[in-house]
């Protein structure tokens, strides 16, 4: 399996379960694919290297959880999409570009929403 | 000095030609010699700018801009060459610095931009049949884009899907892996990077925004040689209409935003850029080859001569 499809697999644990699992939970969710205990924690480590989940000890081994919702996710990429984020590095090639400002609000209210979430 | 005015002039028609093409509409017809002029015109810019104090500061020596840096490099001093001449030099080299920096830095940023774009589709995208050949994003916005890169990946959101028939998006998806096949991405790179670096100057900006316009009637005119011309205009007319039909979900509890902010002014320009490529897509102009060769022959001159005063 390609590690993009392992990541997306992980996360997608992660995500509908609601709460931190460690790597062992995280590896009995996924039992159907045969993963090694350390396969899944080399994914968990590499989702923490890009930031997109966040760890932290829990008795003496580690738990994970999403650093974002998967909502806030896409509205990150459709701001990208919509040439809405604040960075405008050029980095995408659009179709059409015509956007309502409520619709920006919207996206970047649901982005704020989830840092604040994430601050809590 | 006869170098540096030479370089002047170059500069002064860079310029120039600049202003012609923002101006031109023979350009909507040709889309592609004029990204090729527009790309010509650059080149030239960013070499008489670095030419012009070079070539000022290198006037003791009475020779071409290469040799006499060559002599210079070779530690031979000539009577008349100062501590002027000498700052006019290290400017020069001071505009190639930050003209190639800023090319570098912009293209590292959006290098990590896209890589970043990348992860985050791994995580949250997913294929469609509907979508054959792209992935898609679970939002109802409408967007369409292409992230591009050596596996470049064109993309959709649902709200595409529901905003378009089969033809109309089969045709906006052409258009993005044309703008992948050609690497637009990169036709833009230096002109974004040369607004980072003169932020002031609004007929950079100008440039900028038409290459990008050019850039897009190029992709149409790929999309339009494999689907009817009807199916991108109406795709452009629905994408132009689409918002304020639009009910973003993931809004819940924050539906009594209702902030209504001025638009930027880039969303104008985008109206009257849409507006230009429907009306061509509706209207098959014949090309124009005598208008594109001229500019053709124009802007290869200009490069040209500008490489030639460097070397000469």
């Amino acid at each position: 399996m390609r590690l993009g499809e392992l990541e997306r697999a992980v996360m997608d644990v992660l995500w509908d379960r609601g709460t931190p699992l460690t790597v062992r939970e995280v590896a009995e969710a996924l039992h159907n694919r045969e993963l090694a205990y350390t396969t899944v924690m080399t994914v968990l480590d590499r989702l923490a290297g890009k930031e997109m989940v966040e760890r932290e000890r829990a008795g003496r081994a580690w738990s994970y959880r999403p650093a974002a919702s998967r909502e806030a996710y896409i509205a990150q990429l459709m701001l990208d999409a919509l040439d809405l984020s604040s960075s405008r590095d050029a980095a995408l090639v659009r179709f059409a570009r015509s956007v309502s400002g409520t619709e920006a609000e919207v996206l970047r209210a649901a982005l704020a929403e989830e840092t604040a979430d994430g601050k809590d | 000095m006869v170098y540096a005015v030479h370089f002047a002039v170059a500069v002064l028609a860079c310029y120039l030609i600049a202003q012609v093409l923002t101006r031109s509409t023979w350009t909507y017809d040709s889309p592609r010699v004029a990204i090729i002029c527009w790309q010509a015109v650059g080149l030239a810019l960013g070499l008489s700018a670095i030419g012009l104090p070079l070539a000022a500061g290198l006037a003791p020596y009475d020779d071409g801009v290469g040799t006499a840096l060559l002599r210079l490099a070779s530690g031979e001093l000539v009577p008349g060459f100062g501590l002027a001449h000498a700052a006019l030099v290290a400017g020069g080299f001071g505009v190639g610095g930050v003209l190639i920096g800023t090319t570098v830095i912009c293209g590292l940023r959006a290098l990590s931009a896209q890589r970043r774009h990348r992860d985050l589709l791994t995580l949250v995208a997913r294929d469609d049949p509907a979508a054959p050949g792209a992935l898609v994003l679970d939002h109802p916005s409408a967007a369409a884009y292409c992230l591009p890169g050596v596996r470049p990946t064109v993309v959709v959101s649902a709200g595409t899907l529901s905003l378009l028939d089969r033809a109309q998006l089969a045709a906006v998806l052409s258009h993005e892996r044309a703008h992948a096949d050609e690497r637009h991405d990169l036709v833009l790179l230096p002109f974004t990077a040369l607004c980072r670096a003169l932020p002031w100057a609004a007929w950079v900006r100008a440039a900028r925004d038409t290459v990008a316009l050019l850039v897009e009637m190029r992709a149409d005119d790929r999309a339009r040689r494999q689907h009817m011309d009807g199916a991108l205009a109406a795709a452009l007319l629905r994408f132009a209409s689409a918002p304020s039909r639009v009910t973003p979900a993931g809004a819940l509890g924050i539906a009594e935003i209702r902030t209504t902010r001025p638009l930027p002014i880039t969303l104008s320009i985008a109206d009257s850029h849409l507006d230009a490529r429907v009306r061509r897509l509706l209207t098959t102009g014949r090309p124009p080859r005598v208008r594109g060769a001229i500019a053709l022959g124009v802007t290869a001159t200009l490069v040209v001569t500008t490489v030639a005063l460097f070397v000469g």
